[in-house]
């Protein structure tokens, strides 16, 4: 029987294997979690990291869901608010004193977690009845409900002020005051390590394991012994654990929360994260988790059109591709290790030529628009240039880029029809 | 007399007026290979989809070894040692084989819902994988992504899965449909092999393969059970022949 075991360890991956994809990617993000202080961020660079770090945990929680499980939500704002305004409560009771006195702020967190758990396993106990369709509806009912709701319950959720709290309170750990924002780095460093951890190794568990069986076929599910409907729910409570934790993180970080932040539009945005940086990879809501919280306050400096090429965005990555930023990324990472990676390359440079072509005058088209349309006479003027809506040039400006741009994807399309041999 | 591994009683199955299974009474002894036939259309899959706890009968019982399961959730009673395949392969698409084999095993080896330990973890679930893909003769396919296997593996997979929970009452749901002959006769081995001194109730097209496997027939006809006996007393059935196989005939004993 020994060569029988052979096999079997030669097709189980190798621990070579397992240590660089199960434990490098956390090693080098943890190891750049901790060199980033060292550059001495400004207090911009600080808080958009921070958010960064909310969105991650509130995407990869969110992803459990809709990449791991099958559950297409629109309403996963509703266990981060409902995670979050726990926190604030807590917060407040902090600062009042009492037993509550000796929780330190930062183990909010906690928290947030077994507020947004609960909530969800409530919510969950009818939402999860049901999959596709009927559980997306669910969800959305759900998060228009809450929202409204919270109007109603001003002593819990504030009214339209929201609750206000001052994290500064309550024993220090670590030595952190949790006052400045290099404080507040820490905080959210560790439990963005955390639950990034967690999320991962809850992928490799029998329950995250049934969670993708129940995706691909619930049906059969049923008839290996395990209730389809059980299994969804108890990994939409876990996520919504997750979503309750990434509201404490932002409950202390902002130390406010409004009903606006358990409405559809927090909602959406971080479906869209999530789908943006691809569902079917673990990393992928990370990476579009930072791509997007970037874009949303970066990119709002530069042009007051940024939703509008956010929406692009994620309307071209659904038609074009799939499997969002990681998709690509993991693709063109294998495409150049692989055998004809010179082929490849060639293709790749004339899509993306293709793609800046378009993308040149699809930014003219928009900028010139939007200033035509806010009537003050203002040019577009990139780069020295001058682009007025009454010139022609700014049209063929325009046009001839976008038109160049289409062929030559057209061609690099075509190529690749013909090309099998 | 001891009970036997599956009993129905009276079971019928109406949809609408439209009456699938009717009256149905078949017992299935602990340990026997049992074969449904039938035309299209007979209700041989409603018959499992009964059996097996997708559809609760309209009237009539089914016992799992003396216990009643009808109107069970089909989880539950797959927990108490019934297993099917289906007709189409019913498999993950999106995970490796061996990961399809491994949903299989974790139930039947007590992992529950578990989430706070690694699916790795267990010894015994990781053995009794590589048990059951290199029973079914899957295991150089292992790591493929169940999508990608071909047709008669795929097949081969959804035995696996049945299987692979230890069940000792084994449904099958046409395993050789659209199979070579070759691959057929790979599927019949594979299938004596896994049902060793199992109870199997089996339905099946390939009359070749049901006179090779079983040791009773049964043959459904418009819902209703018209003959239950041995292979050789079937073959010479007059009322078979004339309700179900018409001109058709069946394979003479070459001996």
């Amino acid at each position: 029987m020994s060569d029988v075991s052979q096999t079997h360890a030669s097709l189980a991956p190798s621990s070579a294997q397992k240590f660089r994809q199960r434990f490098l990617p956390f090693l080098v993000f943890g190891a750049i979690l901790l060199l980033i202080p060292m550059t001495d961020p400004s207090r911009t660079m600080y808080a958009l990291m921070h958010q960064m770090a909310i969105y991650i945990v509130f995407a990869l929680a969110y992803n459990m869901l809709l990449g791991k499980g099958g559950m297409l939500s629109f309403g996963h704002a509703v266990y981060f608010g409902f995670g979050g305004y726990l926190c604030m409560h807590a917060m407040n009771w902090i600062d009042d004193g009492g037993v509550w006195g000796a929780f330190p702020t930062f183990f909010l967190p906690v928290l947030g977690f077994v507020g947004g758990a609960v909530s969800a396993v409530v919510i969950g106990s009818f939402s999860t009845k049901r999959s596709g369709t009927t559980f997306a509806m669910i969800s959305l009912g759900v998060a228009e409900l809450i929202f409204a709701g919270a109007f109603m319950f001003d002593s819990l959720f504030g009214g339209e002020q929201g609750i206000s709290g001052d994290r500064m309170n309550g024993p220090e750990v670590f030595g952190l005051s949790m006052g400045p924002q290099s404080d507040i780095y820490w905080f959210m460093a560790f439990w963005t390590i955390l639950s990034v951890i967690a999320m991962y190794a809850f992928t490799r568990t029998p329950l995250g394991r049934l969670s993708e069986a129940v995706r691909d076929n619930p049906q059969r599910v049923e008839f290996i012994g395990y209730n389809p409907q059980r299994v969804r729910w108890l990994v939409f409570s876990i996520s919504g654990g997750f979503a309750g934790l990434a509201g404490g993180m932002s409950a202390v970080n902002y130390e406010i929360f409004t009903p606006e932040a358990l409405s559809l539009i927090p909602s959406g945005f971080v479906l869209i994260m999530a789908y943006v940086g691809g569902i079917t990879y673990f990393a992928g809501p990370i990476m579009g988790a930072v791509l997007l919280t970037y874009m949303s306050s970066m990119m709002s400096d530069f042009t007051e059109a940024w939703l509008l090429y956010l929406g692009l965005m994620f309307v071209l990555i659904v038609m074009y591709a799939p499997r969002g930023i990681a998709g690509i990324v993991f693709g063109f990472w294998d495409g150049i290790r692989g055998a004809n990676s010179a082929e490849l390359l060639r293709k790749w440079s004339v899509q993306l030529l293709g793609c800046l072509l378009m993308l040149i005058g699809l930014i003219i088209l928009v900028e010139v628009s939007v200033r035509w349309s806010n009537g003050w006479g203002e040019a577009f003027e990139p780069f020295g240039l001058h682009f007025t809506h009454a010139d022609i040039v700014t049209w063929i400006a325009i046009f001839v880029p976008i038109v160049a741009g289409g062929y030559v994807l057209r061609l690099a399309t075509r190529e690749k029809e013909e090309m099998p041999a | 007399m001891t009970t036997p591994a599956l009993s129905l009683k009276n079971l019928c199955k109406s949809f609408g007026p439209a009456k699938i299974i009717n009256d149905v009474t078949l017992d299935v002894a602990k340990g026997e290979r049992h074969a449904i036939i039938g035309p299209n259309g007979a209700g041989k899959s409603t018959l499992f989809n009964l059996i097996s706890g997708l559809y609760t009968p309209t009237s009539g019982t089914v016992s799992l070894n003396g216990t009643l399961i009808s109107g069970v959730a089909p989880y539950e009673i797959n927990r108490m040692g019934l297993s099917r395949s289906f007709q189409v392969s019913n498999i993950f698409s999106n995970m490796t084989v061996r990961e399809n084999v491994r949903c299989g095993v974790l139930h039947s080896l007590g992992q529950g819902y578990s989430f706070w330990k690694s699916v790795t973890s267990s010894k015994e679930v990781q053995e009794k994988t590589w048990e059951v893909l290199e029973h079914c003769s899957l295991l150089d396919k292992a790591n493929t992504p169940a999508a990608l296997l071909p047709y008669a593996d795929q097949r081969a997979l959804e035995i696996a899965i049945t299987i692979a929970g230890g069940a000792e009452v084994i449904l099958l749901d046409e395993p050789t449909a659209g199979m070579s002959h070759s691959e057929t006769d790979r599927a019949v081995e594979l299938i004596r092999k896994s049902t060793e001194g199992k109870t199997l109730l089996i339905v099946e097209h390939d009359m070749g393969v049901i006179f090779d496997l079983a040791d009773r027939i049964s043959v459904l006809v418009y819902g209703e059970i018209i003959a239950s006996a041995p292979p050789s007393e079937i073959r010479g059935d007059p009322k078979v022949r004339e309700a179900y196989l018409g001109d058709e005939a069946l394979p003479e004993e070459t001996a």
